[in-house]
């Protein structure tokens, strides 16, 4: 069962590679939140009740709920367009994150390790590469804020894979997920939108060396 | 006592982020330098002591820590000039003091902590801390620099984050779940060597946007260019100094297991690619805030060549970071100075200094000495020691080259040098040009002395307590 979810996170990554509109990604942010709330039900099962209740809070109000809603309002308030403007056409953005997501599954051939399910490995790391993909490749600033967001949610996901031996390291990511999160988005809320009033990346780059 | 330094400091924080009044504003941050240095002497008293659990005095943590205590004092006095100079309003002095408060408190932790996680948190709190300094002008140039600093760093630690998870992974085989330092130097025969590489990647990578090194140095160059100087000096210090502990710890146990040839080509070929980086830029700046926070790429770039060197380099890129700590942080404190006179950074219209404020003339000119190493700079001595180390590793050609990157950069850093300390500015008004105390000068050169008395004539302790920080890497 876990596998099974993990491979729809997967596939949600794919998804995401050829969206055009940033609802959208949005919505698939929210799906993941949903996604990874089943996986930590299921794979935590070692650990106690009150930090696993703690984890399950953390995916399904904070990754599914309070974020999405808040990119969404930060959509509405900045006037963004919806669309999300790759520098890429869609079907070059599949291709790589097919290469991605191979890639990963050839570099986890290459290792052996009885402890660690490998699923949980090939996951985390094409997410987190999709997520830097995202964000070269994308022009609008909200769009590296959601491609972070991936990076974020892949980087849990690995955490999961050794959750039960130590639940410290879930919690450490939680802390991670929040406290990025939140600085990201309060500066992107109270300062980009206002002052950027185009919110570009083109905008983004008066820091000059002369 | 670290516990009550902590809550002590945290409760300064609060107090001050809340605080309106001047008078409270600044004799907090004075009861927070009176603090810090009490945890300094109390670190040097019990010198080796565990507490907390995650904490511990070693001789590593406990010279930066007095190195970080020493440029704290300036870094508080020019704020105080640079806040009152500027007539800030309240709330953005509350701010500002906070931020510095909670800034160095994080990087005294994180010096001092024996575990990788609670390095890594205290690396968070500096970046939240640094952005609200470099955000402290709220303009537009402010809000992108401080955007792209956040954006970077958080992507830095997410990666350390990563490192650590693949730690974790090595660890499980040894049947074990602290990820102190010391313990996984005890089990360092029991790691996993791929999910080590792995860690050690992702360590590294996530620590460069700390230490300044490819490929993460470009926020930190935006940081120290648009904060206010006296924070810019802690972000080219200091903070640089947490970066090089984060890694240096965690290459202590890579270098005592078979991995060690594979982390020093990791580590050299980083540091190379910065030096000829920072090569690159330094010929071209033309925003002398800027050169000096290349410079500081160039001599992070340095140090790692010294470590990934081994031998008598790992000595010497300890030295290397202290000293150039008290260099770069005097060049930064002068800025200021030189702001005021010509409101300008571009070296367009930057000239003949020495007419306008000759004491800050000279602390530019030592200081360019002292950075460019050359004698009598304590920057010579380690700087030299690292060259010798490189070049009993038998890495000739690449000493030659680097050699030649160096040539470089000191032409072009003297080109500029030069041109604002006596070619005089087209077009500059001179009517309206302030007077300088000549006192504001003299933290720095107190800093650039103390450079060239340790460099030279290092105190025997201080020599004993390098030596005990790298006791435990393969000569």
């Amino acid at each position: 069962m876990i596998h099974v979810l993990l491979i729809t996170f997967i596939i949600t990554l794919f998804y995401m590679s050829i969206a055009n509109r940033l609802m959208t990604y949005i919505k698939v942010l929210a799906l993941q939140g949903v996604i990874l709330f089943f996986v930590v039900f299921l794979q935590l099962s070692e650990i106690n009740t009150l930090n696993l209740v703690l984890i399950l809070l953390e995916t399904i109000v904070f990754k599914s709920l309070a974020v999405p809603i808040f990119l969404g309002y930060l959509l509405k308030r900045n006037n963004i367009t919806r669309e999300a403007e790759p520098f890429l056409p869609n079907f070059v953005s599949l291709v790589i994150t097919t290469f991605i997501v191979v890639i990963t599954i050839l570099i986890s051939n290459t290792i052996k390790d009885d402890h660690l399910d490998k699923i949980f490995f090939v996951v985390a790391l094409s997410t987190l590469f999709f997520g830097l993909y995202l964000i070269a490749t994308r022009r609008k600033i909200i769009t590296h804020v959601m491609g972070y967001m991936v990076i974020e949610n892949g980087v849990f996901v690995l955490s999961l894979a050794v959750g039960n031996e130590m639940p410290m390291l879930v919690n450490l990511g939680i802390l991670l997920d929040i406290f990025a999160s939140v600085l990201i988005l309060g500066i992107f809320l109270n300062k980009i939108g206002d002052v950027f009033k185009d919110v570009d990346v083109d905008q983004l780059s008066n820091l000059k060396d002369y | 006592m670290i516990g009550i330094y902590l809550l002590g400091a945290f409760a300064i924080v609060i107090i001050l982020f809340f605080s309106r009044n001047k008078m409270l504003v600044y004799s907090l941050a004075g009861l927070f330098l009176v603090l810090q240095w009490m945890i300094t002497i109390y670190a040097c008293l019990h010198y080796r002591n565990t507490e907390l659990i995650y904490f511990t005095f070693d001789s590593l943590g406990v010279i930066l820590l007095i190195t970080l205590s020493i440029i704290a004092v300036p870094a508080f006095i020019h704020s105080y000039i640079y806040i009152e100079n500027h007539h800030e309003n309240q709330q953005t002095r509350a701010i500002y003091l906070t931020a510095m408060v909670l800034l160095i408190m994080a990087i005294s932790a994180g010096y001092l902590s024996n575990h990788i996680a609670v390095t890594w948190i205290f690396t968070e709190i500096t970046t939240l801390s640094a952005s609200a300094l470099i955000y402290h002008h709220r303009n537009k140039l402010a809000l992108e620099g401080t955007w792209k600093y956040v954006f970077i760093c958080a992507i830095s630690i997410t990666f350390i984050f990563i490192g650590i998870l693949f730690l974790s992974l090595s660890l499980q085989n040894a049947g074990s779940d602290d990820l102190s330092f010391r313990n996984l130097l005890a089990r360092r025969a029991e790691l996993n060597p791929v999910w080590l590489r792995m860690a050690f990647l992702f360590i590294f990578t996530g620590f460069t946007a700390k230490l300044g090194l490819v490929p993460m140095f470009t926020a930190g160059i935006d940081a120290k260019d648009k904060a206010p100087a006296p924070a810019g000096a802690l972000f080219a210090t200091v903070l640089m100094n947490l970066g090089f502990v984060g890694i240096f710890r965690f290459y202590i146990v890579i270098a005592n297991t078979p991995l060690l040839h594979w982390a020093q080509l990791v580590v050299g070929s980083a540091a190379f690619l910065s030096l000829f980086v920072s090569t690159v830029y330094m010929l071209k700046v033309k925003n002398i805030k800027r050169m000096f926070a290349y410079s500081g790429i160039e001599h992070m770039g340095i140090v790692m060549l010294g470590v990934a060197a081994g031998g008598i380099g790992y000595y010497a890129a300890i030295l290397h970071i202290i000293l150039h700590a008290f260099v770069k942080s005097s060049l930064f404190f002068q800025f200021n100075q030189l702001y005021t006179v010509f409101q300008n950074k571009s070296i367009y219209h930057i000239g003949n200094y020495f007419k306008y404020n000759p004491t800050g003339a000279m602390v530019l000119l030592l200081g360019f000495i002292s950075a460019t190493a050359m004698p009598p700079s304590g920057l010579f001595v380690s700087e030299f020691l690292i060259f010798k180390s490189i070049f009993d590793a038998g890495q000739i050609l690449l000493l030659i080259v680097v050699l030649l990157l160096l040539t470089m950069i000191i032409w072009a850093f003297g080109k500029n040098m030069f041109k604002v300390l006596f070619v005089p500015a087209v077009g500059f008004d001179d009517s309206h040009v302030p007077k300088i105390s000549p006192w504001e000068s003299l933290s720095q050169f107190i800093l650039l002395a103390a450079a060239v008395y340790l460099g030279l004539n290092p105190p025997a302790v201080f020599v004993k307590m390098l030596k005990e920080s790298v006791a435990l890497l393969p000569m």
